[in-house]
């Protein structure tokens, strides 16, 4: 037998809060890949945020080394995905790298949205799908009508139904024998010339950026020159090597296999997921299928609060940027807030983590601006300006033109839904729509719709009319004219540039208002009143106000009281010097972030 | 610098308001535990401290006690501090307390000035408030004052409780002038955390007036009692000359120091403040054990003493002294100050004259935000 049919390559999908870390826990643990005392509760969710949210945000890879019942040894490699639309093509390069899933199902919640959407996409990559029933260890669990549902709503196989608590522990061994006997080994010819498909990578502060990749056809070792076909540069490799719980280095990879090439690259945006790593001197054909250009689609600046500490936020993101090939950023100066950054995110959650991490991972308190995306605006001299920095937005008069991108959003879900997503689609001005059935109950739906509408709060609503059973998905088409108007937010007559916003003219009103009323939930009293103003140009759209303190001291103050008085102040005070000073109003970073919320949340 | 102050907490209470959040307790079998104690702790700090110019027995319920009681501790003050010629004796006196011959006693052990927590001459309000006395026990006690020879006393008056309309609050506080108090307290009511009002308030059980009420009651009772002759000179405080001001609170208000004796009192020297444990058994015994009974203790940063002076600064009609001000903190706060004071000025909140920012009345009624302004 070849080397090759000692492996499979998987990865677990699951809706949320099925188990799916916790399954992969004790693969590891069944499989010896970790002793107790490096064992770490959800390995590979390693950071914060992901524990936190219980969602995986980068994908890992770790091998296992399984001894099945026939005796011989098997190589697992078992390569988790994230799990939100914003990462949909980071997934999809991941599957791309499997030949199987184990698709994780609660026994007391049954078959849920996200199982559903998981199927459809595995689907897609024609990979032996495997159903795990778990946590059967609790009292609600209902491992019969859970295997009814995999029968009637996911038309898989029940013949052999896996059950298993991956709490405790129980049933781990058939899961992975069920993996070796069901998902078929890897294709390839190790002899071929070299094709491995990127699906991450890591920054390592010593080694530099660590390619993750799953080898398709050829052999690749130390001192090979590698060249990324999409991204054109040629690298000379130093190591190849498995995951284990770290880093294993090996001879070589070939065909089939899993693991890691460390290479001297520099900064992780030199190697893009989905590109395809080929030797120089005797390259593959033609590239993999499936690569994207993965391009920012969303944009917002990023200020510190306090502008002493620029310096800091500067080092902060240099070292953020290290380990996410997605963010890109540039200086940026507002008139408000100060120096800063503008930055580009794949969508609204990639910007939530970025912030999410700044802030906690590098210590920094940041104010963000409302998010845009990029408009293409022709000026009546026909030059052509691409913007998605409001500040940038030039005078109305000058502009013959306004457009803004397009998608094609594709979204499957249970007939049942399909009103209820219709009728969100219009409302954010989706058009040209087209309905198919690729299979009786399961619908497909496809609508044109501006990109901006679709990056605040669509996909939340989007799961939420769809209850979750919904999948999204989209692609951008291209430009198409727009009515556009560049809002302006007023504090005391103070414009702040970081609350400006270009949008549609039918909704800059509502707009407007609805940041005005937000700022006047989020920004305290203070000693004299506020006036919030929303504008278009000279013209005033929406107004409101904040009233001033009218009385606001401690009726009794003698000896008792003084210390925990004092308390209480240097709390506002600590507060409000968490604000920005904008003209004579302190303005709480929740304000800024306010105005970006969605009117669901 | 100002002599310091001496305050003793006397901690029982017959019933308890359930707007009060001092400590006290209604197990008065504990009194003949604490009042020797209360005098031991005096001893423990007899060298600690120079001179004082004010005594102020307060609560809790002084009035509770005997004269004999009220006579060991004063005995206990003057055989452990030094006291100024004409020290302020003050002592606080539930209106539901005390007879004509009580009062006269206080005279004779030596107390100069009375504090009655008269809070309102309606009887509704004070039912409300929870109290034991009502409008003929304020009258009686007043009486009995004036009779005893009480030519320095003060009374306490609330304003701001549910169900009392402006009109109503008018008519107490019109009832209370009446009796030409030398000294005048009107306080809104605050619910503070931890009481039955708060839990009942939380509820919904009742209303309390918003800022604009609120403002509105403050205003028309200083201008009232300024109408009246009375010199507002803190948030809740008025004075019919500046000789009646109280000499022992205006301490609170200039980190004069003072020594709080017994259980949950507070004390300040020299930056530093401690207070004692707030119960009877840990106080009792640190003091057996031959300890002062202290359960904490801060010793304040420059930045704190910048805050308090502050807030509290701008709490007395005085307001701050600007070259005091810079001595201590090495501030010249008009000058570093310049971007906030002028609108504040402008928005007629504060006056910068004499040499000191002082608050105006408007500025009073903010002053815990004028106070974080700078």
């Amino acid at each position: 037998m070849r080397n090759m049919d000692y492996i499979r390559n998987f990865s677990i999908i699951a809706h949320i809060d099925h188990g799916k870390s916790t399954l992969a826990d004790r693969l590891i643990q069944y499989t010896g890949g970790c002793d107790a005392r490096n064992f770490q509760d959800q390995i590979l969710d390693n950071m914060d945020i992901e524990r936190e949210r219980g969602i995986t945000i980068k994908s890992q890879a770790i091998s296992l080394p399984y001894t099945a019942r026939d005796g011989k040894t098997y190589n697992l490699n078992l390569i988790d995905t994230p799990g939100h639309v914003d990462f949909s093509y980071e997934v999809s390069r991941s599957l791309a790298s499997c030949e199987g899933v184990l698709l994780l199902i609660d026994a007391a919640q049954g078959v849920q949205a996200q199982t559903l959407a998981n199927l459809y996409l595995a689907l897609e990559h024609d990979l032996e799908i495997i159903p795990v029933i778990n946590k059967i260890d609790l009292p609600s669990a209902d491992v019969e009508r859970v295997i009814e549902q995999i029968d009637a709503e996911l038309g898989l196989d029940t013949d052999t139904n896996l059950k298993c608590s991956a709490k405790e522990g129980t049933g781990i061994e058939d899961i992975l024998e069920a993996i070796v006997q069901r998902i078929p080994p890897p294709k390839g010819t190790p002899e071929a010339p070299l094709s491995a498909l990127i699906f991450d990578a890591q920054y390592d502060p010593f080694r530099g950026t660590v390619i993750h990749c799953r080898i398709m056809d050829g052999t690749v070792q130390g001192g090979d020159i590698i060249r990324f076909m999409y991204g054109g540069a040629t690298y000379k490799v130093e190591e190849v090597g498995h995951f284990l719980l770290t880093r294993q280095k090996r001879e070589r990879l070939s065909a089939g296999e899993v693991g890691y090439i460390i290479a001297g690259v520099k900064t992780i945006s030199d190697v893009r997921t989905g590109d395809t790593i080929t030797l120089e001197n005797r390259p593959c054909g033609k590239p993999l299928p499936g690569f994207k250009e993965v391009k920012p689609v969303v944009f917002a600046s990023i200020y510190p609060i306090a502008s002493d500490d620029y310096e800091d936020l500067a080092v902060a993101l240099e070292k953020y940027k290290l380990n996410d090939a997605s963010f890109i950023y540039e200086k940026d100066a507002s008139v408000a807030l100060g120096q800063g950054f503008r930055c580009g995110f794949l969508g609204l959650l990639h910007l939530d983590i970025v912030q999410e991490r700044l802030e906690r991972e590098y210590d920094q308190s940041l104010i963000l601006s409302v998010p845009s995306v990029r408009f293409r605006l022709t000026l009546k001299d026909d030059i052509v300006l691409y913007v998605d920095n409001p500040s940038h937005y030039p005078p109305q008069m000058t502009i013959a033109k306004g457009e803004e991108p397009y998608i094609r959003a594709s979204m499957m879900m249970p007939e049942r839904y399909l009103g209820g997503v219709m009728k969100l689609c219009q409302e954010k001005r989706g058009m040209n729509s087209n309905l198919n059935y690729p299979e009786p109950g399961r619908a497909e739906l496809i609508y044109e719709m501006p990109l901006s509408e679709v990056i605040y709060d669509f996909y939340d609503r989007f799961k939420s009319v769809s209850q979750g059973y919904g999948s999204f998905d989209y692609e951008l088409i291209d430009f198409r004219d727009s009515n556009l108007v560049l809002v302006d937010i007023l504090v005391n007559g103070e414009r702040v540039d970081a609350l400006s916003q270009i949008v549609h003219r039918d909704r800059a009103r509502a707009c407007g208002l609805q940041a005005c009323e937000r700022l006047k939930e989020e920004i305290p009293k203070q000693m004299f009143k506020i006036a919030l103003q929303a504008a278009i140009g000279g013209e005033i759209i929406a107004r409101t106000t904040i009233s001033a303190f009218r009385k606001d001291v401690t009726a009794k103050c003698y000896g008792g009281d003084i210390s925990r008085k004092r308390k209480l102040l240097e709390k506002q005070k600590k507060g409000k010097k968490r604000m920005k000073m904008i003209g004579n109003v302190s303005i709480p970073q929740s304000a800024f972030l306010a105005v970006l919320k969605s009117d669901t949340d | 610098m100002n002599l310091p102050g001496l305050y003793i907490h006397i901690p029982f209470c017959r019933t308890k308001c359930p707007y009060c959040h001092f400590y006290s307790t209604t197990d008065l079998a504990a009194v003949d535990l604490v009042i020797p104690a209360i005098v031991r702790e005096m001893e423990l700090y007899a060298h600690e401290f120079p001179t004082f110019d004010t005594v102020y027995i307060g609560g809790g319920t002084p009035s509770l006690l005997t004269i004999q009681q009220l006579e060991m501790i004063l005995a206990g003050v003057r055989r452990h501090f030094p006291l100024a010629p004409e020290t302020e004796i003050t002592i606080e006196v539930n209106p539901a307390d005390g007879d004509p011959g009580w009062y006269r006693s206080l005279r004779r052990l030596g107390f100069n000035r009375l504090h009655l927590g008269v809070q309102s001459f309606s009887d509704e309000a004070l039912a409300f408030l929870g109290r034991r006395h009502r409008a003929r026990d304020a009258f009686a006690a007043l009486d009995n004052t004036l009779r005893a020879g009480f030519d320095n006393f003060g009374i306490d008056l609330i304003y701001g409780i549910p169900g009392q309309d402006r009109p109503s609050w008018r008519e107490s506080l019109a009832c209370g002038v009446s009796f030409l108090p030398p000294h005048l307290s009107a306080y809104q009511l605050a619910i503070e955390a931890e009481t039955p009002f708060c839990h009942s308030y939380r509820r919904g059980s009742f209303d309390i007036p918003g800022e604009d009420g609120s403002l509105a009651f403050f205003l028309e009772t200083a201008a009232y009692l300024e109408s009246e002759g009375y010199e507002h000179y803190e948030v809740s405080n008025y004075a019919a000359n500046p000789a009646r001001k109280s000499r022992h609170n205006q301490k609170y208000w200039d980190h004069t120091p003072y020594l709080g004796i017994g259980p949950g009192a507070h004390s300040f020297q020299d930056g530093r403040r401690w207070w004692n444990h707030r119960s009877i058994e840990g106080y009792v015994h640190d003091l057996a054990a031959g300890k002062p009974p202290v359960a904490g203790e801060e010793t304040l940063s420059r930045e704190e003493l910048r805050l308090e002076t502050l807030f509290m600064g701008l709490r007395t009609a005085r307001g701050i002294d600007i070259a005091a001000f810079r001595r201590k903190f090495g501030e010249d706060l008009p000058r570093v100050r310049r971007a906030i004071i002028q609108p504040l000025m402008d928005g007629g909140f504060i006056l910068v004259r004499d040499g000191r920012i002082s608050p105006t009345r408007r500025g009073l009624a903010v002053a815990d935000q004028l106070a974080l302004a700078f």
